[in-house]
């Protein structure tokens, strides 16, 4: 069984239709990549998961239907989302983020559980009062992952993690996101324009062409597709 | 010189009452952008609920604890039945729920209860201390309210509930992200407003008296404290109440005299829409991208 299953999917807003039917998967503890140019419909996918947009078709996690739930039951579920632009709870200081992230649990393992944060991402326990809003890029976006991460997730979906953040922060966080793909066996799926970085972090790629899957496989045999490293890697 | 000081405290005493309203005004808008124009006439049938509960018999206290429970209910159920359809809808037709909720609610309370003007009591008797000065009622509907303003702010500054309501009324889209149902949200925020739209109500009424058009300048004055404090600011919401509840009483008893207070509300609402639109301490937010 799939830790993520998707079939048929159809997606979009309002009368617009950005995805035509794609399937992909994700494997228990794998990571997989979408990649594709602007306006592909790599965003509209993760959103289609969470239930931010319209969609129709099959989507399963663990073999259990999501398609119909709402976006805070999908969480419930144990589906992360770090969206586009962060998502970020600007007013709050980031203890309150990271409560909020942590927001559908009970169990008494938060408070560790910030601490392995802090691990990962010792700024955020210099910030830890402070207003979220006032945190650099790159501290947004650590949050944003630290405040996913905190919902112990099955399913993390992540949102192009390396835009608009220097090489070296992305780097970082890139190695994070391994480290926590191998010690907790989260499952990942991450949307990337930086299709190098994402193929090199990735096991299984697909590449999404205005609303399509037109290939997949393994991420290793994808990076070696003459037309991909033509179309997506500039070489 | 002792006359100031009357109208000082008597101005504290009301300000609680306009700053418990404005904090309701401020809840809302923060939730939705739009200001409840029905939060007054909400607060008035509430007091009138208290009022037959304890005209049969309930003891004060008991009519009081009931009389917000069931406001918070109603206030639940306006949010959950007649607002939700309306997520996403223009703002002209918002406006249009509100203004139509309190038409409705004045022509309730009016049907109900009739338009007589009726005395409600106060818990807190009538004798004179501290030299005359302030009534015992005024020092005690000004200790409920700065209890409730204190109450609310704990809530929601360190209850689990209170932050998801902070981060549902800020970012809708990032809390269903992390699991929120933010339309409950939404609805007990409206319950938390209505509730202490009623206690303002109950602290009121005995000194202006019970009618169905009770509010109707309370939630003027609200609102200019409101806009004076930051309409998006709960803590200036509560410090613009008093201000105005100062400054309707020194500058009726002092500037314009008593039947024109009500138009200092409207001056202080048109100025600071003029001069400082975003309040005293309406939210700037520092963000960097």
């Amino acid at each position: 069984m799939k830790l993520l299953d998707v079939a048929n999917l159809d997606a979009g807003y309002g009368a617009t239709t950005v995805l035509r039917g794609i399937g992909f998967e994700v494997d228990e503890g794998g990571v997989t990549t979408l990649l594709g140019a602007n306006g592909a419909g790599k965003t509209t996918t993760l959103r289609a998961i969470c239930g931010l947009c319209r969609r129709t078709g099959e989507i399963r996690l663990r073999g259990e239907r999501v398609d119909t739930l709402s976006t805070e039951r999908i969480a419930r579920r144990g589906v992360a989302h770090v969206p586009d632009g962060r998502g970020t709870f600007m007013e709050l200081t980031v203890e309150e983020n990271m409560r909020l992230g942590a927001y559908t649990r009970t169990d008494q393992q938060v408070r560790p559980d910030f601490e392995r944060m802090f691990g990962y991402f010792p700024k955020l326990r210099q910030r830890f009062r402070q207003q979220a809003g006032t945190l650099s890029g790159g501290e947004q976006q650590m949050l944003a992952i630290a405040r996913a991460l905190l919902l112990s997730p099955k399913l993390l979906l992540l949102d192009e993690p390396s835009f608009g953040l220097a090489p070296m922060i992305v780097r970082e966080i890139f190695e994070i996101m391994r480290r926590v793909n191998a010690e907790e066996g989260t499952g990942i799926l991450v949307v990337e324009q930086n299709a190098n970085l994402a193929l090199s972090f990735a096991d299984q790629a697909y590449l999404l062409e205005t609303g399509r899957i037109v290939m997949a496989g393994p991420a290793a045999d994808i990076g070696r597709d003459p037309a991909v490293r033509r179309a997506y890697l500039g070489y | 010189m002792d006359a100031l000081l009357h109208q000082l405290l008597s101005g504290i005493a009301s300000g609680g009452i306009y700053a418990a309203v404005a904090l309701a005004l401020v809840m809302i808008y923060q939730a939705t952008h739009h200001v409840n124009f029905a939060q007054g006439e909400m607060a008035t049938l509430s007091t009138y609920l208290a009022l037959t509960l304890i005209q049969v018999g309930a003891p004060y206290w008991v009519a009081f604890v009931v009389t917000v429970v069931l406001s918070f209910g109603i206030g639940v159920v306006i949010e959950r039945v007649l607002l939700r359809p309306m997520h996403g809808a223009p703002v002209l037709a918002s406006v249009g729920i509100f203004i139509g909720l309190l038409l409705i609610f004045n022509a309730l309370t009016g049907a109900i209860w009739g338009y007589l003007t009726q005395q409600f009591p106060s818990p807190f008797g009538d004798a004179h201390i501290l030299g005359g000065y302030v009534s015992p009622h005024e020092l005690g509907a000004t200790a409920i309210t700065l209890v409730v303003l204190l109450l609310v702010w704990a809530f929601f500054r360190f209850t689990k509930l209170g932050l998801a309501m902070r981060a549902a009324a800020y970012n809708p889209v990032s809390s269903r992200l992390v699991g929120i149902d933010v339309g409950w949200m939404l609805a007990l925020g409206w319950g938390l407003a209505a509730a202490i739209g009623a206690i303002a109500g109950m602290m009121i009424a005995p000194v202006v008296f019970l009618d169905p058009n009770m509010m109707g300048g309370i939630l003027l004055y609200a609102f200019a404290g409101a806009l004076l404090g930051g309409i998006t600011s709960p803590l200036g919401a509560v410090i613009g109440g008093f201000l105005v509840g100062i400054i309707e009483n020194i500058g009726g008893a002092y500037i314009v005299g008593t039947e024109l207070k009500l138009t200092l509300a409207l001056i202080i609402i048109v100025a600071i829409l003029i001069i400082r639109p975003s309040g005293l301490l309406g939210r700037t937010i520092v963000s960097r991208v």
